[in-house]
């Protein structure tokens, strides 16, 4: 009885095993998935539109005649509102980690960290309700009144305050594996806290660091609802984030509202598209993981 | 020997003057933060109050928007969700305690690693193209609540394998000695040792992953499109809305009375996700207590 029982749960083993096997494996199907299905669609796109006319036209107008398929304003509005997230959340955020990790006290942080919590976890439609509804009229009516409605300043600046608990807590896990032996040593010279955070810690921390910058940009080229709601529908070069723009991702979103047919060209651009954006941020993941482990030095 | 006024180029006055500089630069980002966090619930509470009543969340949606509700998106983000854990829950589980328990150091398990920490990192969005090519088009599935609850579970997959391989991994190994020494098969190993000790860092896990998938919005308007529903799906082939896209709708209407709707949904759902992530948390603490016994 207790042999056969063993011979069972030995062969039950390896089925379990298997099984737990082909789970782990769902998330390399996945990546393959969103590549075919990207490349595939996206192939629609391209046999009828070069994908050099895609990626340096300057004019994006896709639906309306006289159609013109150039991505390049829908780049310029994407980076347009990622630079005014990125020159709000990096300062914020860093500046958070290094009061987190040097200043606080646990009983401030105790408060501090849950707050960053909840800020993560507001979701997008949320920040786009703020952002149109709160930051636009607040900045029309003291700064720029000639600000329009929907505006790539207000969404970059919601989405920087999105972003810094990403930043921050990333940062934030990079100042404090520095050892304290290194910080000792400064103050034992003489330095002062501050010296301590930015001249010793902060360059000890850098890779990680800067992988949180890169993996928070790469957040914000990829946020869809906030901009969406916020920036506008307008693919338009411009560098002035007083007017309205419209990113890849609230393109994407715009026309899968409406009700154009699956399988006609102006559908498969979503697909073009969304290969673009899937390739620019997972070149920036990739990015920040190796500054991590080809740059960092582990303590 | 070497002086401080060698080691510091300023004096000690200059340099404390630039600490105190420092500090409050510090403290105010802090400040930033909590500020944005404070005005923006207030925004959203006194804009959103009036409009709570139970016609919000009992009424279909309409154009009067007195009359207007959540019902039928309310129904659709249970229904997705339901669906949503019932997909991630085992093969999440699965391939965390496979990586935790079974997979030895190979460039398979690598690549499986790194996998699973890009695919956190991809674009929502780019999930809902996913799901539109591969659910909704090639396996047919139509703008259904499957095609939606398959996608979302795609996307919160690495949120819940990251969160229970933790777990896992914090179960202590004399645990799993104890018990093979005692004769156990590594499959009762897993069963009645470890995943009875890991399970409430699990359960966090899972209900910080549904609590990301109720606020996701950009994957399900790609699946589901813009849909005017005013009746509640009655099986996962039927065609759903959930709420951030009825409150995105709102949203998006320039009337005054409507962005008040939407602020009275956004108030929805944050308690919703407020009071799952106070569960979550609250579980991770009285299991921290346990270990501590």
């Amino acid at each position: 009885m207790q042999e056969r029982y063993k011979n069972r749960s030995k062969i039950g083993g390896k089925i379990v095993k298997w099984i737990f096997f082909s789970c782990a494996l769902v998330s390399i199907l996945t990546t393959i998935g969103i590549i075919f299905s990207l490349l595939l669609q996206a192939w629609g796109f391209f046999s009828e539109v070069s994908v050099f006319e895609f990626l340096s036209g300057t004019r994006w107008t896709p639906i309306l005649k006289p159609r013109s398929y150039g991505v390049l304003p829908l780049v310029s509005g994407t980076l347009l509102v990622t630079v005014i997230a990125a020159l709000v959340a990096l300062p914020i955020g860093l500046a958070t980690a290094i009061f987190l990790s040097e200043y606080a006290a646990d009983k401030i942080r105790r408060i501090v960290k849950p707050i960053l919590e909840i800020l993560a976890g507001v979701p997008t439609v949320v920040y786009g309700y703020f952002a149109l509804t709160f930051i636009t009229p607040t900045l029309q009516d003291w700064l720029f009144p000639d600000m329009l409605v929907f505006n790539a300043m207000s969404a970059g600046i919601v989405m920087g305050l999105m972003i810094v608990p990403m930043v921050s807590s990333l940062s934030e896990d990079a100042m404090i594996s520095v050892p304290k032996s290194l910080r000792e040593g400064a103050y034992a010279l003489g330095a002062t806290r501050v010296e301590v955070a930015l001249k010793i810690v902060v360059p000890a921390a850098l890779s990680g660091i800067v992988a949180s910058f890169i993996l928070g940009i790469s957040r914000a080229i990829g946020e869809t609802m906030l901009v969406t709601i916020a920036a506008g529908a307008t693919p338009r070069m411009t560098f002035n984030p007083l007017e309205s723009i419209q990113t890849m991702t609230a393109y994407i979103v715009q026309l899968s509202l409406g009700e154009t047919p699956h399988g006609s060209l102006e559908y498969n651009t979503i697909f073009a598209v969304g290969l673009l954006l899937f390739a620019i941020t997972l070149v920036m993941n990739i990015l920040g993981q190796f500054v991590v482990t080809k740059w960092g030095v582990r303590y | 020997m070497i002086t401080s006024s060698k080691l510091f180029s300023r004096s000690k006055f200059t340099r404390s003057l630039i600490g105190k500089i420092f500090y409050s630069l510090f403290f105010a980002a802090i400040l930033t933060s909590i500020g944005g966090l404070t005005i923006l619930l207030f925004q959203v509470f006194s804009d959103g109050l009036p409009w709570l009543s139970l016609d919000l969340l009992w009424n279909y949606p309409s154009r009067h928007p007195e009359q207007a509700g959540l019902k039928s998106s309310l129904m659709g983000t249970l229904w997705l969700m339901g669906l949503t854990g019932i997909f991630t829950i085992p093969v999440g589980l699965g391939a965390a305690i496979y990586l935790e328990e079974y997979a030895v150091k190979s460039k398979l398990t690598t690549i499986i690693e790194v996998n699973i920490s890009n695919l956190a990192g991809v674009p929502s969005i780019v999930y809902g193209l996913l799901g539109l090519a591969l659910f909704v088009q090639w396996m047919a599935l139509g703008r259904s609540l499957l095609a939606g609850a398959l996608t979302m579970s795609l996307l919160i997959l690495p949120i819940v394998i990251l969160a229970s391989r933790e777990a896992i991994r914090a179960v202590p190994l004399t645990y799993r000695d104890a018990a093979y020494a005692l004769g156990a098969t590594q499959w009762q190993v897993i069963k009645n040792v470890v995943l009875p000790l890991a399970s409430p860092g699990i359960l966090t896990g899972i209900i910080l992953g549904m609590s990301r998938a109720i606020g996701e919005t950009a994957p399900v308007i790609a699946i589901s499109a813009l849909v005017y529903m005013t009746f509640i799906p009655s099986s996962p082939m039927d065609r759903f809305t959930v709420l951030p896209i009825q409150i995105y709708n709102w949203v998006s209407r320039p009337q005054d009375e409507f962005r008040g709707l939407a602020a009275g949904g956004i108030i929805i759902l944050l308690v919703v996700l407020l009071s799952m992530n106070t569960i979550a948390v609250y579980i991770r603490n009285k299991y921290q207590m346990r270990s501590n016994d």
